[in-house]
Order: structure tokens, then sequence, then C-alpha cells
């Protein structure tokens, strides 16, 4: 059965191989209508790359899903594909962060046989996960690029330590939330008809809004902000079951984004270039605009890859790679990045509920979470659904830190996936032997 | 907690439901809103990146190249004649978009229509210039002498060739230099562009009057009277016969309606033709024809529509299609109907009152005669070459309209050689060559009467042959500058061209 499931994997791994290969050739035909001078090199490298992640998982974690690396294979070739199709220096950057990625997904594997052993880490890993929130912050280190103060530089390298940060959070707030699940769980006062936890018991929600606000408001990152609350704020939920906590998080973090927007003029400002895009076309409201003027060449098909004039967005290969994506695949190319994501949600949820510890069910759960809500805050930040928060689209958008940070969290997920399944094994004996 | 994990899903799934609901409206729903966007630069960029067709005059004269600059904008849009062609070429720039050829040939000249694209599917291995050079029915020499002969004079000059629509002369001054626009020098465009826009409509050189601005046509515009009641009525050129007299008082008006400079003249159509008597049309138009054939037969020269000329927003000539209710009839046989308005259509019938004709238009009209009846349809494009130098497409002559029959366009043809040999339009007479002609003088406003325009249209060729040339030539009235008569100032601006033109075309040696 598992031998079945990895065959699967092997081939869809051909399929995504062939499909990003195809993509590279049709964006270079359409910008200089020639193939590209190394597409031999190109397509064994990625293929190499796919089936080592593959021989990967046959070997350290043969009974984990196989939909995951497929999918993520697909987003980071297809964003490959477009960043080479925008800018030839970063496109070699980012090869290079994704073998780095592959690697660091590989590593993880082999070095974390067994998941339960982060949950006794939990506290190392709160520390951890604060410490790089706050990298940021510190002088000296601390980077502000355009107007968000999330990266570090330490000698040549520049990163961006909150992308790190969520995972590590992911693994404490899991193991946290499952030590003290009785105490969330528990004796309750009624407070307006509705179960509402003693003042008390408030107190980590409390922290972690308030550490939500920090980064919001120290660091001008609004969509790390509204991601970790998200993410601690769901698995609490998840965990007891008690939707007043869901309740009050709606309250807090409305009261705090509506402080923010009083208050801060960054705030005000994304606030204002989502409700009025057309107001200053030129201006504030340039990137949103051209975004959108992108999106609406695409039209149903798109232009063609590497036809299309999606150049001229700011920072199109980071966090407005979609609507180069829209520009040149339209409608149909979003709407396959869209179902690419919710087909890494399904598997990712599909393993928190094959899980019977309740650590890896909320660690699971975070992780999906994480790619599913980042997905979805950047996606509507350049559609116009959401005010914009500078996020990247994970594994498409080209950034080292993301990719890095992803392949990771997807390693993690098929170490999970891998014990669910092994664990059903043992439990249920093979039909001839019950014989 | 399974339920709730569950549960967490169903709200993923709804919110990517959301994200894919906004993609299309943004993609689809929205698209064309944002295309069209005075923001979206997109179209322009395009274009303004990639290989662009010359535009070749029909004797090879470069009027229009893009050069390789290297900047931020990859091309520039050059204009080696300047101004003598702006009105023809338009313009094509980065910040106002294009005009003329360049806008109506746009994916063509790009290289951007669907037969281009395919047939270049099949150099995919290779990069393919797609673009085609346009070849224009101008011709250069032509086109010099019009300029030449205007000279620093308002006015327009138009030369078509009737037996094909082929325009062969094309200038109205003043006219602009379109390299300002083509630059890649944005902030000097921008200057010119914003001193040009400040200028009263009239006076902004990028208006290209011949085809985008409508004037009276004044007597010109009895040869469409002359028509009308030839190939509607029973009349002939010697039959009615009008009344010698110095005014005509039209029904229903205390008004008199005036001749030339006070003078005297009556008789039949052919003489009123020849001396450009007013009396003798109103009263032809008002009491003869009557409004409906009046109406009619302008409509079908053209008037009241837009002429299906190659070049973006030609103006509509216009001509009154109500001259409102019944009021009594006329005595003659058979009866027209006398309208509240019969004095306006008297008017309208000596191209005064509220009939409005552009140069082209008044082309057109002589064009028509000179053809037996036959209205081709004017057109500026020739041919389109791709850069291996194929002609890749050419313009067939297309019939418009059959406006008269060629028994009547006869008629009229022998009535305009008679206005040429021995009327008002004796300075377009050219020896050795069969030419015909109607002047034209217009005011512009009954309160000033010396400040007119002064017309010219004609037709030329072959002593014993079909015309081969159509021309109608306008001098704008600039107050305080005196009178412009057709006779005298636009006449001999007309025979300069048509003398110019036959040479081209061989029938002057």
């Amino acid at each position: 059965m598992q031998l079945r499931s990895r065959n699967a994997e092997l081939l869809l791994l051909l399929l995504v191989g062939t499909i990003v290969v195809a993509g590279y050739v049709l964006a270079s035909l359409g910008r200089s209508a020639s193939i590209p001078a190394n597409i031999v090199p190109f397509l064994i490298g990625i293929l190499l790359l796919l089936i080592l992640a593959h021989v990967a998982i046959r070997r350290f974690a043969p009974h984990a899903d196989f939909t995951l690396l497929p999918l993520a294979g697909f987003l980071n070739g297809l964003g490959y594909v477009v960043i080479a199709r925008l800018d030839n220096d970063l496109a070699g950057l980012q090869a290079t962060w994704t073998l780095v990625g592959v690697g660091a997904f590989i590593t993880t594997l082999i070095i974390l046989p067994q998941i339960r052993r982060l949950e006794e880490y939990r506290y190392i890993m709160m520390l951890i996960g604060v410490a790089l929130l706050v990298m940021p912050l510190l002088p000296i280190i601390g980077r502000e690029i355009n107007g968000a103060r999330i990266w570090v530089s330490l000698g040549p390298m520049n990163f961006q330590p909150g992308e790190f940060a969520k995972i590590a959070l992911a693994i404490f707030f899991a193991a946290y939330i499952v030590e003290k699940r009785e105490v969330l769980a528990g004796s309750s006062t009624r407070f307006f008809g509705m179960p509402f936890p003693e003042l008390r018991h408030l107190g980590p929600i409390l922290l972690a809004w308030g550490v939500s606000l920090v980064v919001m408001v120290a660091e001008k990152d609004l969509g790390s902000s509204l991601l970790f609350f998200t993410l601690f704020v769901v698995l609490l939920w998840v965990s007891t079951g008690r939707a007043s906590y869901l309740g009050i998080s709606v309250v807090l973090f409305s009261g705090g984004a509506f402080l923010a927007w009083s208050q801060f003029i960054h705030v005000k400002e994304r606030v204002d270039i989502w409700l009025y895009p057309f107001d200053d076309p030129t201006g504030d409201g340039y990137q949103i605009v051209q975004s959108s003027f992108a999106l609406a060449e695409g039209g149903l098909t798109g232009t063609g890859l590497g036809v299309g004039n999606p150049e001229n967005i700011p920072a199109v290969e980071t966090d407005f790679i979609l609507a180069a994506i829209g520009e040149e695949l339209g409608l149909v190319g979003t709407t396959a990045i869209l179902i690419a994501f919710l087909l890494m949600i399904g598997s990712g949820l599909r393993i928190a509920l094959a899980s019977t510890r309740p650590f890896e069910k909320l660690l699971s759960s975070g992780l999906t979470a994480l790619l599913g809500f980042q997905a979805f805050i950047i996606i509507a930040g350049v559609i116009r659904l959401l005010p914009l928060t500078g996020v990247t689209l994970p594994f498409v958008s080209y950034g080292g830190s993301s990719l890095l940070a992803n392949w990771i969290l997807l390693a993690l997920l098929l170490r999970v996936s891998h014990e669910a399944h092994t664990e059903k094994i043992k439990e249920t004996p093979l039909k001839t032997e019950s014989q | 907690m399974n339920r709730r994990i569950r549960f967490l899903g169903v709200a993923l799934v709804l919110c990517f439901i959301a994200l894919f609901m906004q993609l299309n409206r943004i993609q689809l729903f929205e698209q064309q809103d944002l295309q069209e966007n005075p923001n979206n630069m997109r179209s322009v960029i395009r274009d303004f990146n990639r290989e662009r067709g010359n535009i070749f005059t029909i004797d090879g004269t470069l009027i229009a190249k893009s050069e390789e600059i290297g900047g931020q904008l990859k091309f520039e849009r050059l204009y080696p004649l300047g101004n003598l062609y702006a009105h023809s070429t338009g313009f094509f720039s980065f910040q106002y978009g294009a005009d003329g050829l360049e806008r109506f040939y746009n994916d063509e000249l790009a290289g951007q229509t669907k037969t281009q694209r395919f047939n270049s599917l099949k150099d995919v291995f290779t990069d393919t210039d797609t673009s085609a050079d346009l070849i224009i029915t101008i011709n250069h020499s032509v086109q010099q002498v019009a300029q030449d002969s205007l000279g620093e004079r308002k006015g327009s000059i138009v030369v078509v060739d009737p037996r094909t629509g082929e325009i062969l002369a094309f200038w109205s001054y003043p006219s602009y230099d379109p390299n300002i626009f083509g630059s890649a020098d944005l902030s000097e465009g921008q200057k010119i562009w914003e001193e040009l826009s400040s200028l009263p409509v009239g006076e902004d050189p990028r208006l290209p009057k011949m085809y985008r601005e409508i004037f009276f046509p004044g007597s010109t515009f009895k040869l469409v009277t002359a028509a009308a009641a030839i190939s509607m009525t029973s009349a002939t050129l010697s039959e009615p016969e009008f009344e010698v007299r110095s005014t005509y008082l039209p029904p229903l008006t205390t008004v008199p309606l005036q001749n030339f400079a006070g003078s005297t003249c009556g008789g039949d159509i052919l003489e009123g033709l020849r001396v450009s008597c007013n009396t003798t049309f109103a009263e032809l138009a008002a009491e003869f024809v009557g409004a409906e054939p009046m109406i009619e037969t302008a409509e079908r020269f053209g008037f009241n529509s837009s002429p299906p000329l190659d070049l973006p927003f030609p103006a509509s000539s216009v001509f009154p299609d109500n001259f409102g209710e019944k009021i009594s009839e006329t005595e003659n046989d058979p009866p027209v109907s006398i309208l509240e308005n019969t004095p306006a259509l008297a008017q309208s019938g000596i191209g005064q009152f509220n009939v409005k004709a552009t140069p082209l238009q008044m082309a057109l009209v002589v064009s028509t005669i000179a053809n037996d009846g036959i209205l081709m349809k004017p057109h500026l494009m020739h041919s389109f070459q791709n850069q291996n130098g194929d002609v890749i497409d050419t313009y067939d002559p297309v019939i418009w309209r059959t406006v008269l029959s060629r028994q009547d366009a006869l008629s009229l043809q022998f009535a305009m050689e008679t206005v040429a040999s021995s009327g008002t339009a004796m300075n377009l007479a050219i020896p050795g060559v069969r030419v015909g002609g109607k002047t034209g003088t217009a005011q512009v406003d009954a309160a000033r009467p010396d400040d007119t325009h002064g017309w010219i249209v004609g037709f030329a060729g072959p002593e014993d042959g079909e015309a081969t040339l159509a021309i109608s030539v306008v001098i704008e009235s600039v107050p305080g500058e005196g009178q412009f008569t057709g006779g005298s100032d636009a006449a001999p601006i007309a025979k300069a061209v048509l003398i110019e033109a036959l040479h081209v075309q061989g029938i002057l040696e």
C-alpha cells in the first residue's frame, strides 16, 4: 500500500517536472522567440531535485502523504518559471534557494525521526520563536526594507527571521496548548449569557495579542501579525472547542487593528489604498492599480508566458507574483494556484485527522493553517479583497527565507503523516494474518 | 477535535472561494473597464517596445519610421517630413496615444493582426518581426505642391481619384510636427501638447480640418441641388427657366435672398451654375425640388453620415433633415409642399443656413459626378508589405454608393465644364485638359458679409476620356482679412495642384 502511494507520488512528480519545463520553454519562447540555451541542464536539474526529495521520503518517511511533495514542487516550479521570466539574476538565486530548501526538507526528515521530540523542546521553541520575531528590532543587524522592519542582516546574508519564527511558534503553541488543555478548556463564568473563560486563563491569549501588536507596530508587518494571532487562536479553539476564544480574539484583534489604523499613518495608508486605489493611481495606489491592470490584461487565459508586461508592478517577484501569473496565465493560471493550495490544505488537514495524539493533531493543523492563511492573506491583498499586507506567497514568491521555511514546514507535515499512517498499519492487522 | 479540524477546513475553503470570486471579478467582469482605464499604459508600452512598420507614400517617400534608441522606451517614432503628412499619419505618442493612420492601422503596423500573428507561428524558433509597412495613396509631389500653393493661408486641399477613391493629396494648413509627440523626450512633448491644447479648437494645428472640420460649402453645394433637381424631378439643365433678378423672396418670409454682390441673374440651371446664381438655386430648392428630395440627395452624396474613410473619427457633413410641418403647396406641377421652414430650405439650396461640409465631403461630391454617379469609398491605404517586401494586403476599390444615373452625372459634368470654360471657375481651366469646376464663396456670418470662405471643387482628366482627378479646396475666412472668393483665390491653387497631379498621371507631358 505505501509502495503504491510512493509510485503515485513519483508519477505526479514527473508530471510536475513536465509542466515546469514546458512553462520554462514557453516563457522563453514568449520573451525572445527562442528555446532557452540551458534547457537540458534545467530539465535534468529539476528532475534530479524532485526525485531526490522523493527518494528521501521513500527512505525516511515511506508512509507519508503522497500529494504534498508534488504540489509543493508544482508551486515552487511555477514560481521559478515566472521569476526567471521576470529577472535573470533573481532566477539564479531562487534556483539556489530551491536547492537549499529541498536540502533542508531532506535534512529535516533525516534528523527528526519522531515528531514528539519537538514537544519536549516547547519552551526552547518559544524562546527561539520570540527571539527570531524580535530580531529585526535589534540595532545593527535589524534592517528596514520597503517600510517593514522584518529583515536581519548577518554579514552578506539578509533574511527574514519571521518566516522561521512562525514554525517555531506553531510547535510551541501546539505543545503548550496540549499541556494546558485541561485548564484552558476548564471552568468558566458566564458573561452576557456566553460561557467565558476565567480571567487568569485569558493570560496566554492576551500575551499572544500583545506580541502580535508589537510586531504590527514596531516592525510594521501587518501580515505576519495577523498570521501569528490567527494561528494561536485557531489552535486554541481547535484544541478546546470554546467558541468564546474566537469571539474574544476577533474583538481583541479588531480593537488592535482599529487602534493601529487610527494611530499609525502607514496602517491608515494601507486601508485607504485598499478602499480607493484609483484615487492616486500613479502614487500610493500605483502598485495595486498596476496589479489590477495586469490581472485584467490576463483575462481568462492570459497573454501567454513571457508575452505580458508584469515588470512594472513593484515587488512583482515577491508579494505580487500572483499578478504576474494572472497576467500571463489568466484566470486559469490563478485558479490553478488556488486549487494547488486548497489541495495542500486538504492533505494537511487529513494528516491532522489521521493523527491520534493531540500534539501531532494540533501541530499539523497549525502548520496547515499557516500555509493556507498566509496564501490567503497575500492573495487577498493583491486582488483587493483585503488591505495589502506584505507576506510572501508560500513556495511561489521569490525569497530564500520563505522557501527554506516552507520546505521545512512541509517536512514536518510529512513526518506527522508518516507516523499517523505507521500507527494505523500497526493497529489494523493484515487480513491474511487475521484469518 | 476532529469536528473542529474539519470546520477549519471549511473555513479555509470559504476563504479561497472568496479569492476565486474576486479573481473572476477582476479578470473577467471588470476586465474591459480596467483595460480602458486611462491610467492603463499596458497597450501603449507594449506597442512602444515593439518594431513598428514604416509608412511610405505611393511614390516611395518615407514619411514615418521607428528608430531603436535603447532607452526605457525601446523605439522612437520619427516623421522625416515633419508637418507635411501630420494630418494623415497622425502621431504615435507614449503619453497621448495615437491618431491618424497610426491609430487606424495600429494593429497592422505593429504586426498584431490575427493573420500576422498566425503567419509568424511557423517562424517560432527565430525572432520574427511581424510588423508591416503601410504604403499610402498620397503622391509626394502632389502633396508638396498642395502645401506650397496654399502657403500660409488657412485652408484645406483634398485630391481624390474618382475612379478608385484613392486620396492623392491631403493637406490642411496650419499643420504640426508629429515628431514632438513620437519622441522619447516626454517632457518636451508634454509642453507642446499643453500649449496646443490651450488654443481655441479651430486654431489647434493638430485638427485635420480636411476631414474633421465642417464649413459652409456655399455655392459649391449648388451641385447637390442641381443633382437633386435633375435626378428626382422633371428638370433638366435647360428646363425650367428662372426669372432674371437680383433678389428672391421665398414663401413665408419677408427677408429676401440676394445674389452675390447684388448682381442680377436667372435663366436655366446650366446658366445658374455658370454664373453661380443664388436666386435661381434658392427657388429651385424651395419651390421646385422640395425638402424630401433635397435631403435624400444630400444624404446619398454622404451628408449626415460618417464617411467610410480609413482614418479615425471623420466628421459627418450636415444637411438639415427636417424643415417642419406642411403649410401649403406650390402651384407648379407636380406641386411641392411649402413647409414651415421653406425659407431655410431656400438658404440650404445654396449651401448656407445649417448646411456644413468637410473639404473631403465636397471632394466626394465632385468625385461622384466625375465618376458617372458612382461614389467610391475614399481611402489612404494602398497596401501593406511585410518586412521581406512581400505585399500582404492591398486595398481593392469599393463602391460606397451609387448616387446618380450615368445620364444625370454626364449632364452635371457638362455643366461643370461650362463653368470652367466660360463661368466663375475659368481660373481652373487648363489647356489641353478636360476640366470641370464650381466655385463657392460662403458667408460665415450674416453680420459680417466680408468674411467668407473661398471654395473651389472640380475634376480633371484627359480631353477625350473619363475624369481621373477630383479636387476640393477651401480657404478659410480670417476675420478682418477681407473676402476669399472661390474664383480668384481658391481656383489658382486647385489649378496648380491639378497640373502636378496630371503630370504624375502622365496626362500632361
